[in-house]
């Protein structure tokens, strides 16, 4: 009898942009995230599904260090980037942030105009010489989010003028201004009506080809729409990782089975 | 498995269940009428087959859409996903065992003579008898989710196979011997590979059974056994 396909064999270790090796997060006494080891690939888009509360966003989180911003959250085990142990004391964590990059549920773009939100990060990062450079890199940013023909002849306009769809892309403009290598999405796309977010994975799926990317997703439909690979978390722990087409059509864990078919008690 | 959250959709998916069901039933009735008007050479009985035929076609067609709505509104995935699919083709499979009755009935009304041999009928209801309790486990695989009884059922079909293959050799010997049995013979002939057909649909529904339970695929490589012999392979 042929299994479609063995899930240990489509993750090696070789192929690996992030590695996260028995991960624990605690916020005070709550155990959030409980021994989570996965790799994730590199040109590709990985989706953490999961229901309310099961840590995805949380260990999202970890990746770029997010919660180091959170008093009470303690974070064990290791997260290497590219075989760079992230929480290396000699690490600073402005500078990952600006390798991997952050896009949330709810676009905020910061109350500035267009130009400014996207020359933010290469300001504060000196990633430009003048203003030529400076421009140069707001009209890469803004055309690889798709967002430049619809803005290019506002760009001092405020960013918050923007419709929902057009703020959170230019979120993403944003994030990868500073040439980040994973770009991290939580919920992108819970607050845009269907056309946003189709034009927002449209946008996942062209930016995949240059960055690592994790998104934090309700909709399963989204997941299998736009993932490689797909991890689904259960009360803080990694339950099943695989080809997003296997755990969308076969997944071997029973957990997995009853989340992705609406059957969880 | 436990119950979706959401009630309507376990009806649906029982309610479509409940439908192949009725369809695996009603196959299973005009195969074996279809067989029994061959053999006791009665036409009434040879009409009607042909007539519920129709039935099967207009199920098929209710299970089509009941599955593209399902679909629509659903999303199925997982379990669900590969049972939407896999009734689907088991519908197919049941409505072409349904043409292959009626195909024999047909015959039946086309030969209108009795048959002259005795022991040829005794051939062809025994090879019916095997392909009905195929076709009759491999119901009873789908509806009580029993990827095992799937698999078996996928392996006996060599045995339908190799009855069909004598009854071809002997349906040859008397077309040999008189050349007045050949336009009979050559009906027979059709009738016992439409019969030999129909285990083929029920291994089909079996490997498709056996996907919908597992999530893996039956291995489709089993020892075949055909009138053709090794001569081609």
């Amino acid at each position: 009898m042929n299994k479609i396909s063995s899930f240990d064999e489509t993750n090696d270790m070789t192929d690996s942009k992030i590695t996260a090796r028995n991960v624990q997060v605690y916020y005070g006494d709550t155990h959030a995230i409980k021994d989570v080891s996965i790799n994730i690939k590199p040109q590709a888009v990985t989706a953490f599904i999961g229901p309310s509360g099961c840590g995805k966003s949380t260990f999202l989180r970890t990746i770029n260090r997010m919660n180091d911003t959170i008093d009470i959250c303690r974070v064990e085990g290791k997260i290497l980037i590219d075989d760079e142990d992230i929480y290396d004391p000699k690490v600073d964590p402005v500078q990952l942030r600006a390798k991997v990059g952050m896009v949330f549920q709810k676009p905020n773009p910061f109350p500035k105009s267009i130009y400014d939100n996207v020359a933010y990060g290469p300001r504060i990062h000196g990633l430009a010489r003048n203003k030529s450079e400076l421009d140069e890199i707001i009209e890469s940013s803004l055309q690889k989010a798709g967002l430049w023909a619809e803005v290019k002849d506002r760009l001092h306009a405020p960013g918050t003028g923007l419709s929902g769809g057009q703020q959170q892309r230019l979120c993403i403009a944003r994030a990868i201004a500073v040439s980040p290598e994973v770009i991290l999405m939580d919920e992108p796309c819970s607050a845009l009506d269907p056309i946003a977010t189709a034009k927002v994975e449209e946008l996942i799926d062209e930016l995949r080809e240059n960055y690592t990317i994790v998104i934090v997703t309700h909709s399963m439909q989204q997941a299998a729409r736009v993932s490689q690979r797909t991890a689904f978390f259960h009360l803080g722990v990694l339950v099943e990782e695989g080809l997003t087409q296997d755990i969308f059509t076969s997944p071997r864990d029973k957990r997995t089975e009853d989340y992705i078919t609406g059957r969880f008690g | 498995m436990a119950d979706h959250i959401v009630k309507s959709y376990d009806e649906e998916l029982s309610a479509l269940a409940g439908k192949i069901a009725e369809m695996g039933g009603l196959a299973e009735v005009i195969v074996n009428n279809s067989v029994s008007a061959l053999v006791t050479q009665d036409l009434e009985l040879a009409r009607q087959t042909i007539a519920q035929d129709k039935r099967i076609d207009d199920l098929l067609q209710e299970i089509e859409m009941r599955l593209i709505e399902i679909i629509a509104r659903r999303q199925p995935l997982g379990k669900d996903l590969r049972e939407i699919v896999s009734a689907g083709r088991i519908a197919n499979d049941l409505e072409r065992v349904g043409d292959m009755a009626k195909n024999i009935a047909k015959r039946v009304i086309a030969i209108d003579a009795g048959l002259n041999s005795k022991q040829l009928a005794i051939g062809l209801e025994h090879l019916t008898e095997l392909a009905l309790n195929q076709l009759k486990r491999v119901l009873d695989a789908y509806a009580s989710q029993n990827a095992d009884m799937a698999a078996k059922v996928q392996e006996d079909d060599a045995e339908v196979d190799a009855v069909y293959t004598s009854l071809f050799r002997e349906l040859l010997t008397y077309m040999m011997e008189d050349p007045r049995n050949i336009t009979q013979c050559a009906h027979l002939l059709f009738c016992a590979k439409n019969i030999e057909r129909i285990g083929d649909h029920a291994t089909n529904i079996a490997e498709n059974v056996y996907y919908m339970v597992s999530g893996d695929r039956l291995s489709e490589d089993r020892p075949k056994v055909d009138e053709l012999g090794d001569k081609v392979s």
